[in-house]
């Protein structure tokens, strides 16, 4: 007999968790059409780094013992990975600016669930990393870009990269909601560039030197980017354990953005 | 005699020395301004200059010290943060009113563009002095010897009085310190599609080549990397001074329309 109304109560608990997170997100996706000024950094960005990195580096596919099939598709998996972080992370400035002006605690105010008003912003962001994915990838197309890999192993590419938007949008989120304010956009960004930019970002790990390369080593990233390289060119590699350090990463963020999500709580009782 | 007294005490230099006073200690005061512009592109340098070492395999590479040839790429990185630091501060001081407070004054609109940016240049020579010791602490090599370290300290200090009228410039025309920050992204395009990674007759893309050429970056990164790798390169060098003091030269004209057009509207 208590079964029914407890089913219908989980069923309105569901119902209004999406309701406020689609609240959040259609809220951020208008404001993004409506400003494309907030979209277009998140856009140039990755599409300047390829031309970058592609364009100006492309001589290094002639240094001895360099072995990827094409300079371009190297570097489009780095810039694909770095976006879907980056898109996590640029998310992080509409959270700040949201509680610099008020309008995250009166979100906070309404929902019943306030863990929905962040599930609408990671939505919000992952949708905004598909679209930036695919203008890149059309642009890499165009400008020549030989893609070896099956659809299957570009599918499995795209769910690396979301994994990595996950996370890299947990962390943003736990950061904006410890500081609660847009002035600590620094403190998301940094340590992020510091992660994607010791990673093999320019060459295969065993061409690198120095103390970048015994930072490869240990940084998880570095499997996630050798793996996606892989993936690209049709030979899959180390997939599984790529994908356990996007989801190891993405749980340690969860545990992240929860506690910040408390602090947030806490401070705006 | 008389004649150098009268121009020490010209009103134009009086009013320079003190705006110049104010600018340089007011940039030394904000470790925000000067910290992030000397540790950025070293990080970079650092990432660089070990990621990119295999660089020096490619058939034809100018160096075996891919930190030699990668160490032009701060000196210009710094000169770039000079557009932010001379165009926010004047914005900031637009902002303000201090600038409206200014005109009350007898004050020459050359006196304020000259003092403004006294701090910029007192930030590009702390930079050049800390990018050169550390770069050679690492392990660079500097080819010029003794006497291309004033020529070096010259050149980045012609290249950061560039960009930092630029930055006035901009900063003038949009009295926005957000204005001024927006163009940070813009500059940065500017660096990264020059010949700042690899030489430019090693750059396969060729129409990354054909930017590469066109983007006056690239002759003041090749003027700065000609005295780490070369040593003497007189046209190298003569063409990074041309383009440094040609870029000073326009936009400080520049600057100078934007300051009249901004002193007439108030």
């Amino acid at each position: 007999m208590t079964a029914a109304p407890r089913i219908t109560d989980r069923a309105s608990r569901t119902s209004r968790y999406i309701s406020a997170a689609r609240t959040v997100f259609w809220r951020h996706m208008h404001f993004v059409f409506k400003r494309p000024a907030l979209l277009l950094p998140a856009m140039i960005f990755p599409l300047f780094f390829y031309m970058a990195f592609a364009g100006g580096l492309s001589g290094l596919s002639n240094v001895p013992g360099f072995d990827y099939y094409d300079y371009n598709a190297f570097q489009f998996t780095f810039v694909l990975l770095q976006s879907a972080a980056f898109g996590g992370v640029f998310i992080g400035f509409s959270i700040g600016a949201d509680f610099d002006s008020g309008i995250t605690r009166r979100l906070f105010l309404a929902a019943h669930d306030r863990s929905a008003v962040l599930a609408g912003y990671g939505a919000a962001a992952l949708i905004r990393a598909l679209m930036v994915w695919a203008i890149v990838f059309g642009i890499a197309l165009l400008t020549g870009m030989e893609v070896a890999g099956s659809f299957a192993d570009l599918v499995g590419l795209i769910w690396l990269a979301i994994v990595v938007n996950v996370a890299a949008f947990l962390f943003a989120a736990g950061m904006m909601t410890r500081f609660r304010t847009m002035q600590a956009a620094p403190a998301m960004q940094i340590p992020m560039f510091m992660i994607l930019m010791t990673a093999p970002v320019y060459v295969p790990r065993d061409l690198i030197e120095g103390w970048v390369a015994t930072a490869t080593k240990y940084n998880p990233f570095t499997a996630i980017v050798e793996s996606g390289r892989s993936l690209m060119a049709g030979d899959p590699f180390h997939v599984l354990l790529a994908f356990a350090a996007a989801f190891g990463l993405g749980a340690l963020m969860v545990i992240f953005a929860r506690r910040g999500l408390r602090k947030a709580e806490a401070a705006l009782a | 005699m008389e004649a150098a007294a009268l121009y020490a005490n010209s009103p134009i230099r009086t009013q320079a020395r003190y705006l110049a006073w104010r600018s340089v200690v007011r940039t030394a005061r904000q470790p925000i301004m000067i910290v992030p512009t000397l540790v950025f592109p070293l990080f970079l340098l650092a990432i660089n200059a070990s990621g990119l070492s295999a660089a020096t395999e490619i058939p034809g590479f100018p160096t075996d010290s891919y930190l030699t040839f990668a160490l032009a790429f701060p000196f210009i990185q710094g000169s770039i943060f000079a557009t932010n630091t001379a165009g926010t501060n004047l914005a900031e001081d637009i902002q303000n009113g201090f600038f409206n407070r200014l005109q009350l004054t007898p004050m020459r609109g050359s006196s304020l563009l000259a003092g403004q940016l006294a701090g910029v240049l007192m930030v590009a020579i702390v930079q050049a002095i800390t990018y050169l010791l550390v770069g050679l602490a690492a392990g660079a090599h500097f080819e010029a010897g003794i006497w291309g370290v004033p020529v070096l300290f010259a050149l980045s200090f012609a290249i950061s009085a560039g960009f930092g009228a630029f930055g006035l410039f901009v900063g003038l025309r949009s009295g926005s310190g957000e204005a001024v920050q927006g163009l940070f992204p813009l500059m940065f395009v500017l660096l990264f599609l020059s010949s700042a990674s690899l030489p430019r007759d090693l750059i396969q893309q060729d129409w990354f080549q054909t930017a590469a050429t066109i983007n006056p970056v690239s002759y003041v990164i090749e003027a700065v990397r000609s005295l780490f790798v070369t040593g003497w390169d007189g046209e190298a060098l003569a063409l990074g001074f041309i383009v440094a003091i040609s870029f000073f030269v326009v936009s400080m004209i520049a600057a100078s329309f934007a300051m009249r057009g901004r002193l007439e509207r108030t």
